[in-house]
């Protein structure tokens, strides 16, 4: 069943962190053919070589997916009212990544429960590749 | 190089049905295997699906071109999707339309000006009750290799 009012707190940290990687190319295929958004800096190793880099741009809607997959897998995908991301530092294949959370407000709002999330992931490195903000209503 | 003139630019609406199966393959995409998308007949779209506009929108739903930002200085600084009620389930039609909401300027930390625009897009269900908005924000640097900081996000708000 779905996680208890009772059981979230405030600067609770939820389940153990989403660990994702090494990434490989195919990510960021996959999630492109996903979504629609094929620009090829994120796929074509040629293009990416001419723009300048040594491999092709891990697409950063997709370590942003990781996060939100964190928190819908905990708090429920139906439950999800909002969700932002800041990108931070660019990703690329060989990198591995750790998404977590914690809650950072725990509410009512017009006679629903509600908790804010702060998102983290996170590259090997410990630098921050994507930040998180997501509001969940608690079901009763 | 933006042009400010694409501000309150809108896009022509379109429509984006909400389908079982794309709502499968973006879930597998972002490595989730929830039975709320995967099990259920009617599934719930992921928080970010509604992203696949990209696959809707075609050019005259699409104001963004006209904002002309530099493909070698511009990137994608932030996204949010806010909803009126639970997402969008398999099997919604959704009436679209975006928008060039915001331009402003904001000096960078390394020196140089920053160019943030904002698009929104508002999805509107059969009924015509606004079920999300999502809210993009880009950037255009004014040096071609310099990337923001981390310190050197969109305004809060």
């Amino acid at each position: 069943m779905g996680t208890e009012w009772d059981d979230l707190a405030e600067g609770g940290a939820g389940p153990p962190p989403l660990v994702v990687g090494p990434l490989t190319v195919t990510d960021s295929v996959r999630y492109q053919g996903a979504s629609g958004d094929m620009q090829p800096i994120h796929h074509d190793a040629e293009f990416a070589a001419r723009a300048g880099y040594a491999a092709p741009l891990t697409v950063g809607m997709f370590p942003a997916g990781l996060l939100t997959t964190w928190a819908t897998d905990w708090l429920g995908p139906e439950h999800v009212r909002r969700s932002r991301v800041r990108w931070k530092t660019q990703v690329w294949p060989g990198d591995v990544l750790t998404c977590s959370g914690s809650v950072a407000r725990k509410y009512e709002d017009a006679g629903e429960r509600r908790v804010d999330l702060d998102l983290v992931c996170a590259k090997q490195d410990g630098s921050v590749a994507v930040q998180g903000w997501m509001t969940f209503v608690v079901p009763a | 190089m933006v042009d400010r003139n694409a501000l309150g630019a809108e896009g022509e609406p379109f429509i984006l049905e909400v389908e079982r199966g794309k709502i499968r393959e973006y879930a597998r995409a972002i490595r989730s295997e929830h039975s709320a998308y995967l099990g259920d007949e009617r599934p719930v779209a992921p928080a970010h699906f509604l992203t696949t506009t990209f696959l809707w929108e075609g050019d005259e739903g699409n104001p963004w071109p006209l904002v002309e930002m530099s493909p070698a200085r511009g990137m994608h600084a932030e996204q949010e999707y806010v909803f009126h009620g639970p997402p969008p389930r398999a099997g919604t039609r959704l009436t679209c339309r975006s928008r060039i909401e915001e331009i402003y300027e904001k000096q960078g930390t390394r020196g140089g000006g920053l160019t943030f625009v904002i698009m929104t897009t508002e999805f509107r269900d059969e009924s015509g009750a606004l079920r999300a908005v999502a809210r993009m924000t880009a950037v255009e640097t004014a040096a071609v290799p310099e990337k923001p900081a981390p310190d050197e996000g969109p305004e809060e708000g």
